[in-house]
């Protein structure tokens, strides 16, 4: 295999681009797609404070290194969800990089912070671990980036994610998500503006931008991931691609491009109906959120240590990075 | 060729010579979702094993299996 662009030793293909790469190209070719998916939805501009939702893992990492290579201010933002070992070791993963890059690293701790962790807050709701964490994520997640005053939230959801969304949502035809799945949510009362750069990266190219960048991510699974529906969509869709490379790429776009916006007003009627939640303040179709909902029943599981339930966030001072 | 898989992990000897595209079609993985690195760089999929060496075959799908 050669590379497409210096014909050296290529190191990966890219059978949806029909291209291989060598480490130094295949680098250039990420830069070049998060360039792109940040132009071609606008999705923020050079002077903007930067919030990037870090995990640990591979997707997070990639595109907190890509947006500060690029220039990006950036500070990263982790949640200890208190998942075992498998939560220690993420947030190992997040300060070492943050650390090694003189970055800020903004960390709250949902066992500390609010009195429960992930598997008690499922049992407590009796919600999937998986909701429960994306719930409690997001609402952290928006949260921080508020009351931090950032312009912008940044996710490292990649294609592969973003395909197998669309794609369950389509399955079941929740018309009610498919007008907001977007590369770019707009800010408006209550949430903060939340962007995409990775749409254009598979979690193939991720992993591989983080191997040949040398960052070390956490590889294991989340133990309480095992089996989940989204995992089962993205087997099914790379099946898809492994015979019809650009499949994924093809399905998602094309949705974007053509059908997206047919669903826009039912996401908008849906988000019309949203207030203050008589709790928090966040925005909410209920009088209470479902996070406050989520705290109160599962709250109290175990000892709430940092004095504080509101919002709690650690800001760690790094080699280099100064206190905002 | 000694062969570390992950989630769980797990270690496989496969006879040599083998192309990666082989080793991942003999093991029923789809190239789509993993990578093969060796002693920590990418190793691209046409490239031959032989039985000394020694490779990862890491998930890439979040959460995912190998």
């Amino acid at each position: 295999m050669k590379c497409v662009t210096c014909r050296g030793p290529a190191v990966i293909d890219i059978r949806r681009h029909n291209a291989n790469f060598c480490a130094e190209h295949f680098i250039e070719q990420c830069h070049r797609q998060v360039h792109k998916a940040i132009d071609e939805f606008s999705m923020m501009e050079p002077t903007d404070r930067i919030l990037v939702a870090v995990s640990g893992g591979k997707d997070s990492l990639a595109v907190w290194d890509l947006l500060t290579a690029m220039g990006y201010i950036a500070d990263g933002l982790y949640i200890g969800l208190g998942i075992g070992d498998y939560s220690d070791v993420s947030k190992e993963h997040a300060r070492s990089f943050a650390d090694a890059r003189g970055l800020t690293l903004i960390e709250v701790d949902l066992p500390a912070d609010y009195g429960f962790d992930i598997p008690a807050g499922s049992r407590a709701a009796r919600r999937v671990p998986c909701s429960a964490c994306g719930l409690s994520k997001r609402h952290l997640f928006d949260d921080a980036a508020l009351k931090g005053g950032y312009d912008v939230l940044v996710t490292g959801h990649n294609l592969d994610d973003e395909a197998a969304v669309l794609f369950g949502n389509t399955l079941h035809w929740h018309t009610e998500y498919l007008g907001r799945q977007l590369p770019v949510l707009p800010a408006r009362d209550g949430f903060p503006r939340k962007v995409k750069p990775l749409v254009r990266l598979t979690e193939r190219e991720t992993a591989a931008y983080c191997i040949i960048r040398g960052i070390d991510y956490l590889v294991d699974e989340c133990p309480m991931a095992e089996g989940n529906r989204h995992l089962g969509y993205k087997a099914a869709l790379n099946e898809i691609e492994k015979t019809s490379p650009g499949a994924k790429h093809s399905f998602y776009f094309g949705f974007l491009s053509r059908a997206a916006d047919r669903f826009a007003e039912e996401s908008a009627i849906d988000r019309e109906e949203l207030r203050a939640c008589a709790s928090c303040g966040a925005p909410t179709s209920a009088e209470v959120c479902a996070f406050c909902r989520l705290v109160d029943r599962a709250g109290g599981h175990l000892p709430i240590t940092s004095g504080d339930t509101s919002v709690n966030v650690e800001i760690r001072p790094t080699r280099t990075g100064e206190l905002r | 060729v000694k062969v570390l898989l992950r989630n769980p992990r797990r270690e496989l000897e496969i006879n040599g010579p083998i192309t990666i595209i082989n080793l991942l079609d003999r093991l029923d993985l789809n190239r789509e979702a993993v990578l093969v690195i060796r002693s920590g760089e990418l190793v691209p999929g046409d490239e031959t094993l032989s039985d000394d060496d020694s490779v990862e075959i890491r998930p890439v799908i979040s959460g995912g299996m190998a």
